[in-house]
């Protein structure tokens, strides 16, 4: 298979000013740098949609937008975010990391590759341009609920095509991991030995090829709903708008998880190269990733406790939640059992992997708590929900990629980024990072609900707060995008092995590592 | 006005918790919403502790395990022992979670034995609610003005949590709910009673409550419903059973003199 793709190939590599190079690129390398360039950019759209919330909320009363905007800017927000920012930046990460990890030249299916990026830019202009569209954009939340979600104006048709899109450019980049990973590992190189990175994507692009699907099926039939006189959602019409959500939430949990566990993959390789000491529990890692898969199959209508479940229900969906919290336990014990007695230091990617481990945490906290039912009444629908999740997303996967970033980039440019800078970026980050989602723990604990633009005077300070927090973290991001344009352009040249201590073939390569990763395959002790 | 804001910021920052600024759930007036905040306390200490025990040692690690204190790193990698310790703890703290979860949820979906059933449907954006034995209904719109809300005025105590028309109830007495909606799906959300509740159109939900303190209780929509979602709050009025009995009877004869008048047109 490998040598089928090789031929394919150019051995010459285009200049990176021609546009052609980057059109029709089959190239893991190229494809990746597409995909990361990509997310960051929506990383920036999606922070900028943020701000326009964050700025609304700064103060009590209607100061800046209308409400209906308001709501597309939440909706908007969360679906750039997810399938734009998070996503992307994952299958960048595996398209360059990947075939360098597992000792192969390339990806299984590089001309599909090309595809499933470049459907991304058309899906994302189709989507942002329904801002500009009669009734405005999508306003429903990014969980699209009808009967709401079917009140939108003319843009309903565009973000649902949209959503096929991401669907379909993630289930190829799916299926091109798959393939990959079982038939392109060097001889020699077990599954029982492969980096935590790649079997982390293994099993998350398992779940895309199971879920994606359910959300496509779901939007279709919302689509028909509105168009075609169909009443899948529609109780006057013999339908049920709450089997939505089951659909919705069927794909959506194990979405959750599709959205951290390649983060569990790299805190898995940052922490063992700068505590200099190997991964704690490696086999128990795998398993643990495998059970939080499967479990998460069996959770989702814990985002439904309150649209009226039998009991027995409430209760099964209740126990098997809470039961999640024991392998992700166990992942965090065995990073801390990795540091345990080893020889650390504190680089920018080691600083946000720890910062990773104690703030998912903490979002792993608050998602223990909203598992029990009864109490998940209070919370549901408020910012105690919004702080769960945007503790294990910001801090969480976020702060993953930019770590895997900071940890991989000296080896994709053969350069070092700035040491000083990406520590002030850590730091900056942090602190803001906090001060903008921790008082949303209290405000919501206080009874204030999610998706509101107005809100009532007790809730101003913290939210006057989590605004003042928003901006800090959104402009210290401007140093990351700085430091990696810098560390491209020029610095200090890198070793092979960057790391002192990193271990894995992407570091026996060049740094950068040649265009056609590993032509003839390493040798795997 | 900016100002005081980020200086307010800077208290809260601080942890100067404002007393008119709540940082926590209500414990409410029911017997099901005190189980659910003694539920909830359970739930916060335990996470809280486990959180301290597993930073602390992480902490320890990350100060006395650095490289430049010239430790040689150690090489274990796993331990069969440890990693069942930490499975099987984890497991046993969950069930001393979970048992008294599921009692609590339990009670919760219990509406047997009611002496009250108010409809409460949900409409883009207002609440309706209807008496089902007594035969009294009415609308409840915020009463919260424009001018206050675009700023024009000052914004007065219940910003946004005022109604017209307020939910009155009897104290002591199992009030049991149907709760259903007109066009999109709502929820019912009354923090000190514990009880929130989707409105969805077509279906209609049950929940109940039994309050023990006459007293304004006072809470949001909580799912979302379009617009002017965060603008249709809920409003209960918790009274004793002689003052529900009056104002029962005022509002049935408000309403047969309506339709009287209706009738006599
Ligand atoms: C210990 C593991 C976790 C547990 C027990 C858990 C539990 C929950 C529960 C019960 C809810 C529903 C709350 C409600 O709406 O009332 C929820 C919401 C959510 N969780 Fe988690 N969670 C966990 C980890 C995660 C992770 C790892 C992610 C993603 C990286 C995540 C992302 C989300 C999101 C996005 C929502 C809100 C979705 C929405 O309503 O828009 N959670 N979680
Ligand atoms: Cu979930
Ligand atoms: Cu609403």
């Amino acid at each position: 298979m490998s040598t089928v793709a090789a031929d394919d190939h150019h051995d010459h590599v285009e200049s990176p000013y021609s546009i052609k190079r980057w059109l029709f690129t089959t190239n893991h390398k190229d494809i990746g740098t597409l995909y990361l360039w990509f997310s960051l950019i929506m990383f920036f759209i999606g922070g900028f949609m943020a701000l326009i919330i964050r700025t609304e909320l700064f103060e009590p009363g209607m100061q800046f937008v209308d409400p209906q905007f308001f709501n597309s800017m939440t909706t908007m927000h969360a679906i750039i975010m997810v399938f734009g920012v998070v996503m992307p930046a994952f299958t960048g990460l595996a398209n360059w990391l990947i075939p360098m990890m597992v000792g192969a030249t390339d990806m299984a299916l590089p001309r599909m590759n090309n595809w499933s990026f470049w459907i991304l830019p058309f899906a994302f202009t189709m989507m942002l341009s329904t801002l500009f569209m009669d009734g405005g954009g999508p306003a429903g939340g990014w969980t699209l609920y009808p009967p709401l979600t079917l009140q939108t104006g003319d843009a309903l048709p565009f973000v649902i095509l949209s959503i096929h899109f991401m669907g379909l450019s993630s289930i190829m980049g799916a299926i091109n991991v798959i393939a990959t990973v079982l038939n392109m590992r060097a001889p020699g190189m077990t599954l029982m030995k492969m980096p935590l990175f790649v079997w982390t994507w293994l099993i998350t692009a398992y779940l895309l090829i199971a879920v994606m699907p359910v959300l496509a099926g779901g939007v279709t039939m919302l689509l028909t709903d509105k168009f075609f006189g169909t009443s899948f959602f529609n109780a006057a019409g013999g339908g049920d708008p709450v089997l939505f959500q089951h659909i919705f939430w069927f794909f959506g949990h194990p979405e959750v998880y599709i959205l951290i566990l390649p983060s569990f993959g790299v805190i898995s390789s940052i922490v063992p190269t700068f505590a200099r000491k190997p991964l704690f529990g490696y086999a128990s890692m795998v398993y643990a990733t495998g059970s939080i898969a499967f479990l998460s199959f069996i959770v989702w209508a814990h985002h439904m406790f309150t649209v009226g479940m039998p009991l027995a229900g409430q209760l099964f969906f209740m126990f098997a939640t809470m039961l999640i919290a024991v392998p992700t336990g166990v992942k965090v014990f065995n990073w801390i059992a990795t540091m345990w007695r080893g020889a650390m230091t504190f680089e920018t990617p080691m600083l946000f992997a720890l910062g990773f481990i104690v703030m998912f945490s903490i979002g792993g906290f608050s998602g223990l708590m909203l598992a029990l039912a009864p109490v998940d009444f209070q919370y549901h629908d408020t910012y105690f929900v919004v702080a769960h999740f945007h503790y294990v997303l910001v801090p969480g996967s976020i702060f993953a990629i930019v770590a895997s970033v900071y940890y991989w980039l000296p080896k994709w440019c053969g350069n070092m980024y700035s040491e000083g800078l990406g520590k002030l970026h850590f730091w900056l980050s942090t602190i803001f990072v906090n001060i903008t989602f921790f008082p949303m723990h209290f405000v919501g604990l206080a009874g204030m609900p999610r998706r509101i633009p107005d809100y009532a005077l007790q809730f101003s300070d913290f939210n006057a707060l989590a605004t003042i927090g928003a901006f800090g973290f959104g402009f210290s991001q401007l140093i990351f995008l700085y430091v990696v344009i810098k560390a491209i352009r020029g610095g200090e040249k890198a070793t092979s092995q960057v790391w002192e201590n990193a271990e894995g073939l992407e570091w026996t390569l060049s740094s950068p590592p040649p265009y056609h990763s590993f032509t003839t395959p390493p040798v795997i002790k | 006005m900016r100002a005081y804001k980020w200086l307010l910021g800077i208290c809260a920052i601080a942890g100067s918790a404002n007393a008119e600024q709540p940082m926590n759930m209500p414990v409410g007036v029911t017997d099901i919403s005190q189980g659910v905040f003694s539920m909830h306390m359970l739930a916060l200490w335990l996470v809280t502790a486990i959180g301290v025990l597993v930073f602390v040692a992480m902490f320890y690690s990350i100060m006395v395990h650095r490289k430049s204190r010239g430790v040689t790193p150690a090489t274990f990698h796993e331990s069969t022992t440890v990693e069942a310790v930490w499975t099987i703890i984890p497991f046993v703290i969950l069930v001393v979670l979970a048992v008294p979860a599921t009692k609590t949820l339990i009670e919760m979906e219990d509406s047997s034995g009611y002496d009250l059933t108010v409809k409460i449907t949900g409409y883009q954006w207002l609440w309706h609610y209807e008496y089902i034995d007594e035969g009294v209904d009415f609308y409840s719109v915020l009463s919260t003005p424009r001018s206050q809300i675009n700023n024009l005025e000052q914004k007065t105590e219940n910003y946004l949590l005022e109604v017209d028309k307020e939910l009155v109830l009897p104290v002591g007495k199992k009030v049991r709910f149907l709760i259903t909606s007109n066009d999109v799906i709502h929820a019912w959300w009354v923090p000190e009673l514990a009880v929130k509740k989707d409105a969805v159109p077509g279906f209609i939900n049950e929940a109940w409550t039994k309050i023990n303190e006459p007293g304004i209780y006072r809470g949001q929509c909580a799912e979302l419903c379009g617009r002017d979602h965060g603008f249709m709050p809920v409003v209960v009025r918790a009274v004793p059973q002689a003052e529900f009995d009056n104002w029962m009877a005022q509002q049935t004869v408000e309403e047969t003199g309506a339709e009287l008048a209706a009738v006599q047109q």
